[in-house]
C-alpha cells in the first residue's frame, strides 16, 4: 500500500473517530430534542427545519436519537474493551509467566473460546438474567478477552526471553513482577492497536444485540434499537433504517482505519519502505 | 493423513465434551434460579419450588449434566417449557433453515474472497489493489443485518424482485433458495470483505517466496504460477481465519434471521429467551457451538490435506 | 552456430522508490555451445541481475538495454510468451537457496515433472517416470522414494540435486546456476559442483556458473568473467585469468584468498567497499580502491584491452600486452 493511502487512512480514521467522540460528548450536555421524547402527534415526519432528519414512529427526533446513540455505543465499547483488556492481559501474563502445561491449557482454552462470539455469550447471560445493556456489555467484554490473552502471551514471551528480563530473574524478581514491569510497557503499542479494533467489534456487537432487544432497553437509545424500531416502517420511512446503520458503519470504519493506521505506523518492517 | 484425521477426531470429541460442560456450567455457576427467572419475581416460593422439581432443577449438578448428555446422545434433548414438546425435533426443523443459510453465505464469502483477493494480489501496489482494499474496508465496517435491511429496501420494497422475509419450506427448493438469497448475500458480503483482506495478504506473501521464481524459471506464466504455486501455499492461513470467522457468521445469521423473519435457530433462541425457556437456549447454544467446533476441525483437516508439513508436525 | 549466447552492452536499471538505479552498467560476453563460463564478483556487482535479465525474470519496472542473443534470437525483444517457451526448456536456472526454492506443498516428482509436462506434453505417469530417472542421474540414492517425498523431508544437498534434475529435465542448451552451493555445507559443495560440471559436459549443455568464490569457478569453468560494480573487468580462459591475472581487481581478489600452507599473517583484504553500479563514478569503478590507480582512471571509462589467447580486460594502467604500466 502506498504511503499516501496509508496516511490518508489514518487521517480519515482519526477524523471519523474524533467526530463520533465529539458527538457523544455533546450528547451529555445538549441534544436538539430529548432523544427519548415521545411526541406522537409529530410522528414520521420527513426532514425539515425543525427536525434535521425528521422524526421516528413515536415522534422522537431522529438527530437527537443518533447523537444519544453515539454515547451508548462509545460507553459500551470502552467498558467492554476495558473488561476484555483486563481479563485478557491478566490471563496472557499468567500464561507467559507460568509456562509449561498452564500456558498450553490457557491458550487452548482461548482457542476454544473463539467459538463463542459476543452474541452467544450475551444470549446465555440474557437467558438467565434477562436482557439488558449491562449483560450485553459484560458479554462483549468477556468475549473480547481471548484475543487479548493470546496477543499478550506471545508478546510477553518475546519480551521475557530478552536479556534484561533474564537479568531481572537472576536478580531474584518473580516472573509476575517482571511481567508487569517490563512486559507491559513493551507490548502497550500492540495492545492499543488491538484495543482500537476490538472497540470497533464491540460497537458492531452492541448494535446487533440492541437490534435483537438484548442490549439497550427503552427508554435508552441505541443505534441498534433504532434499526429494530424502524423496520416496520421500511416502506414509508426508509431513512429511519438507513441513518442509524450509517452511523454504526462510519464509527466502525473510523476505528478500523485508525487501528490499521496505527499498526502501520508502529510496524518497524513497514517503516523502512517509503 | 488417516492418523492425523483420527487424532483430530479425538480432539474434537474432547472439545465438544468440554464445550457442553462449559455451557451447562456457566448457567449453573451464575447466581440466579432458572425456575425463578421463568416464573418472574411475583411467583410464590412454592410455585417456584414446584417448577424446579418438575424440571429436575433440584437434582445435584452432576446428575443433571449426566442426564442432559445421555439424553443428547440418544436424541432426547428434553422438553421445551414453552411448547411442552420435545426439543430435538424443534431444533431439527429450525436447523433446516439456518444450516443452509450459513453454508450458502460462507460459500459466497469464499467465492468473493478468492476472486477479489487474487485480483488484488495480482495488482498489488496498483490501483486495482487499492480499490479492492478500500471496498473491503467498507464491507467489514457495516453490520451485516443493516446490509440485509438495505437489501430488503432495494430489492424487496422498491424493485419487488425478492421476498422481504419468511420461508416457504423446502417443498419448493427454488422458492426456498429465493427466500435465502438476500440474507445469504448480506452475510456473505460482509464475511467476504474480511476474507478478501486475509486472502490478499496471504497471497502477496506467498508470491514473494523463492519457489515462485523457480516456477517462473520453469516457464510458467505469472498467472499459472499464482494459481498452481502461490495460492495453495496461501490457503492454510486463510482457512484458519475462515474457521475463526465462522463463529461470527453464525452470530450474524442469528441476527439476520430476525431481519428476514426466517424460522431458523436464531429466532428460536430469541423467542426462548423471551419465554425464559432456559433448556431450549442451552441446547441451541450447544448446537451452534458444536457446529462451529466441528467445522473448525473440518477446516483443520482441509489445511492438513493441502500442507503436508502440518500432518508431519502433529505426529 | 558459432555462439550459443551473445550479450552486447547489457545494462539493467531497477525501479526503486528513489528512482531508477543502475545495477548492471555494461556487460558483454559470449558463450559457445557446451562451454562453461564462470561469472565472479562480490555481492552487488550485478551478477545475479545479469542472470535474471537473461531469463527475463527481473522485477517489475526494470529497464533493460543492450542485446542478448540466444540461438540467434534477441531476448530483449522477445515477448513474454516467447520467453515462457524458452524458460525451463532451452534455458534453465538453478537458484541459491534450495531450502526455499522448492514448493513445500508439492512432491519432488511433481515439481521435476512440471517442465516436462509443460514443454514436452508428457502425461503425468511418463513425466513421473522421467523424474525418477533424472533423480538417479543426479546421483541420488533411492530415487523412487525421494521422488515421492516432500521437500521438507530432504536435506539441502538432496534438494539442490533435485533442482539440478529439474533444470536438466528438458535437456536445455544453457543452464544458469546462481550461487548453487553457497547455502550448502562445505562438504557437500564440491560434490554438487562436480556433478553440475560433469552432467553439463555429458549433455553438452553450456553452463553459466555465478559465484562470489573464485575457487568455485576455478576448476570447473573453461572461461571466467570478473565483474565489479556492474561492469566486466576481465575475462578469458579460466586458467589464464586465474593463474596469471592482469587486472588489478582480479589480482587483488586472488591475493585476498587465504591458502592452506601459506605463512600465517594478515589477509590481504582490499581496502574500502565495492560500490553499486549506480554509485560508481564516471571513470573506472575500481579506481578508488585500486593500488595502481592514476588520475586518468577516474576521468574516463577504462579502455578495452584485448590480449591473445582470447582474453580481454578493461584497464587504463596496462599496456597492449596487459603488463602493468
Amino acid at each position: 500500500m502506498s504511503a499516501i493511502s496509508r496516511t490518508a487512512g489514518l487521517r480519515t480514521g482519526f477524523l471519523l473517530v474524533g467526530a463520533v467522540v465529539f458527538i457523544a460528548a455533546l450528547s451529555l450536555v445538549w441534544t436538539p430534542y430529548p432523544p427519548a421524547g415521545i411526541n406522537v402527534a409529530h410522528r414520521l415526519q420527513g426532514p425539515s427545519l425543525l427536525h434535521a432528519f425528521g422524526t421516528d414512529a413515536l415522534g422522537r427526533d431522529v438527530l437527537s436519537e443518533l447523537i444519544a446513540g453515539a454515547r451508548v455505543s462509545l460507553i459500551v465499547g470502552i467498558i467492554a474493551v476495558v473488561i476484555g483488556l483486563g481479563l485478557g492481559v491478566a490471563l496472557g501474563l499468567v500464561a507467559a509467566a507460568a509456562r509449561g502445561l498452564v500456558e498450553d491449557a490457557i491458550m487452548k482454552f482461548c482457542d476454544f473460546a473463539f467459538a463463542f462470539p459476543a452474541l452467544l455469550v450475551a444470549i446465555l447471560l440474557s437467558a438467565t438474567y434477562g436482557p439488558g445493556i449491562v449483560n450485553a456489555t459484560i458479554a462483549i467484554g468477556v468475549a473480547n478477552a481471548p484475543i487479548f490473552a493470546k496477543l499478550t502471551r506471545s508478546a510477553a514471551n518475546g519480551v521475557l526471553a530478552r536479556e534484561f528480563a533474564l537479568a531481572a530473574r537472576a536478580a531474584g524478581r518473580g516472573p509476575l513482577a517482571i511481567a508487569v514491569d517490563h512486559v507491559l510497557p513493551n507490548i502497550a503499542p500492540t495492545l492499543i492497536v488491538q484495543a482500537t479494533i476490538q472497540f470497533a467489534i464491540a460497537i458492531l456487537a452492541e448494535a446487533a444485540l440492541s437490534y435483537l432487544g438484548l442490549g439497550a432497553q427503552p427508554p435508552m437509545v441505541s443505534w441498534g434499537r433504532m434499526l429494530a424500531d424502524a423496520q416496520p416502517w421500511l416502506m414509508l420511512a426508509p431513512r429511519l433504517s438507513i441513518l442509524p446503520g450509517l452511523a454504526v458503519g462510519l464509527s466502525v470504519l473510523g476505528l478500523n482505519l485508525l487501528g490499521d493506521g496505527m499498526r502501520d505506523a508502529l510496524d518497524p518492517k513497514l517503516r523502512g519502505r517509503a | 493423513m488417516a492418523a492425523y484425521a483420527l487424532q483430530r477426531l479425538l480432539i474434537l470429541i474432547a472439545t465438544l465434551v468440554f464445550a457442553s460442560f462449559v455451557i451447562f456450567g456457566v448457567l449453573e455457576i451464575l447466581p440466579g434460579d432458572a425456575a425463578q427467572t421463568m416464573l418472574g419475581t411475583s411467583a410464590t416460593p412454592e410455585t417456584v419450588a414446584a417448577l424446579a422439581h418438575k424440571l429436575g432443577l433440584d437434582k445435584p449438578f452432576w446428575l443433571r449434566y449426566f442426564d442432559w448428555i445421555s439424553g443428547a446422545l440418544t436424541g432426547d434433548f428434553g422438553l421445551s417449557y414453552t411448547y411442552n414438546s420435545p426439543i430435538a425435533p424443534l431444533i431439527w426443523e429450525r436447523l433446516k433453515v439456518s444450516a443452509p443459510l450459513a453454508l450458502i453465505a460462507m460459500a459466497l464469502a469464499s467465492a468473493i474472497a478468492l476472486t477479489m483477493g487474487v485480483y488484488a494480489a495480482e495488482r498489488r501496489g496498483k490501483g486495482g489493489d487499492s480499490a479492492v482494499m478500500a471496498a473491503s474496508q467498507l464491507g467489514l465496517a457495516i453490520p451485516s443485518f443493516w446490509l440485509g435491511i438495505l437489501l430488503v429496501l432495494i430489492f424487496a420494497v422498491r424493485l419487488r424482485i425478492a421476498p422481504s422475509g419468511g420461508f416457504p419450506g423446502w417443498s419448493d427448493p427454488l422458492k426456498a433458495l429465493e427466500a435465502l438469497a438476500l440474507p445469504a448475500i448480506a452475510l456473505g458480503v460482509v464475511q467476504g470483505a474480511v476474507l478478501t483482506r486475509v486472502t490478499r495478504s496471504a497471497l502477496v506473501e506467498a508470491l514473494n517466496e523463492d519457489f515462485l521464481r523457480t516456477a517462473r524459471a520453469k516457464g510458467l506464466s505469472a498467472r499459472s504460477a499464482l494459481w498452481r504455486h502461490a495460492l495453495p501455499n496461501a490457503l492454510p492461513p486463510v482457512l484458519t481465519i475462515m474457521g475463526l470467522q465462522f463463529a461470527n457468521l453464525i452470530a450474524g445469521a442469528v441476527v439476520i434471521e430476525n431481519v428476514f423473519v426466517l424460522p431458523g435457530l436464531g429466532r428460536l433462541i430469541l423467542q426462548s429467551i423471551n419465554n425464559r425457556d432456559v433448556l431450549v437456549v442451552e441446547n441451541c447454544v450447544m448446537g451452534l457451538a458444536a457446529f462451529v467446533i466441528a467445522l473448525n476441525m473440518a477446516i483443520d483437516l482441509a489445511a492438513a490435506a493441502i500442507d503436508p508439513r502440518l500432518r508431519a508436525r502433529e505426529s | 552456430m558459432r555462439f550459443l549466447l551473445e550479450v552486447e552492452h547489457l545494462a539493467v536499471a531497477l525501479l526503486t522508490p528513489g528512482g531508477a538505479r543502475r545495477v548492471v552498467r555494461d556487460v558483454s560476453f559470449v558463450l559457445r555451445p557446451g562451454e562453461s563460463l564462470g561469472l565472479v564478483g562480490e555481492s552487488g556487482s550485478g551478477k545475479t541481475m545479469t542472470a535474471l535479465a537473461l531469463m527475463g525474470l527481473l522485477p517489475e519496472g526494470a529497464r533493460v538495454s543492450g542485446v542478448m542473443r540466444f540461438e540467434g534470437r534477441d531476448l530483449t525483444r522477445a515477448s513474454e510468451k516467447a520467453m515462457q517457451a524458452l524458460r525451463g526448456d532451452r534455458i534453465a536456472m538453478i537458484f541459491q537457496e534450495p531450502m526455499t526454492a522448492l514448493n513445500p506443498l508439492h512432491r519432488i516428482a511433481a515439481q521435476i515433472a512440471e517442465p516436462l509436462r509443460l514443454h514436452r506434453g508428457l502425461s503425468k505417469r511418463d513425466a513421473k517416470a522421467k523424474a525418477v530417472e533424472l533423480l538417479g542421474r543426479v546421483r541420488l540414492r533411492d530415487p523412487e522414494r525421494l521422488a515421492h517425498s516432500y521437500p521438507f523431508e530432504l536435506s539441502g544437498g538432496e534438494r539442490q540435486r533435485a533442482m539440478i534434475a529439474m533444470a536438466l529435465s528438458c535437456e536445455p542448451r544453457l543452464i544458469v546456476a546462481d550461487e548453487p552451493t553457497t547455502a550448502l555445507d562445505v562438504t557437500v559443495q564440491a560434490n554438487i559442483l562436480d556433478l553440475l560440471a560433469t552432467l553439463g559436459h555429458e549433455a553438452r549443455t553450456a553452463i553459466l556458473l555465478i559465484s562470489h568464490d573464485l575457487a568455485v569457478v576455478a576448476r570447473r569453468c573453461e572461461r571466467v568473467m570478473v565483474m565489479y560494480a556492474g561492469e566486466v573487468m576481465e575475462e578469458g580462459p579460466a586458467r589464464d585469468v586465474l593463474g596469471d591475472a592482469r587486472h588489478p581487481y582480479t589480482q587483488a581478489l586472488l591475493a585476498a584468498r587465504p591458502s592452506l600452507g601459506a605463512p600465517r599473517g594478515r589477509l590481504a583484504a582490499i581496502p574500502g567497499a565495492a560500490p553499486s553500479a549506480e554509485d560508481a563514478g564516471a571513470g573506472c569503478p575500481f579506481a578508488p580502491r585500486c593500488p595502481r590507480a592514476a588520475p586518468v582512471c577516474a576521468e574516463a571509462p577504462p579502455p578495452l584491452v584485448e590480449l591473445e589467447g582470447d582474453r580481454s580486460l578493461r584497464c587504463a594502467r596496462v599496456d597492449a600486452e596487459g603488463r602493468p604500466l
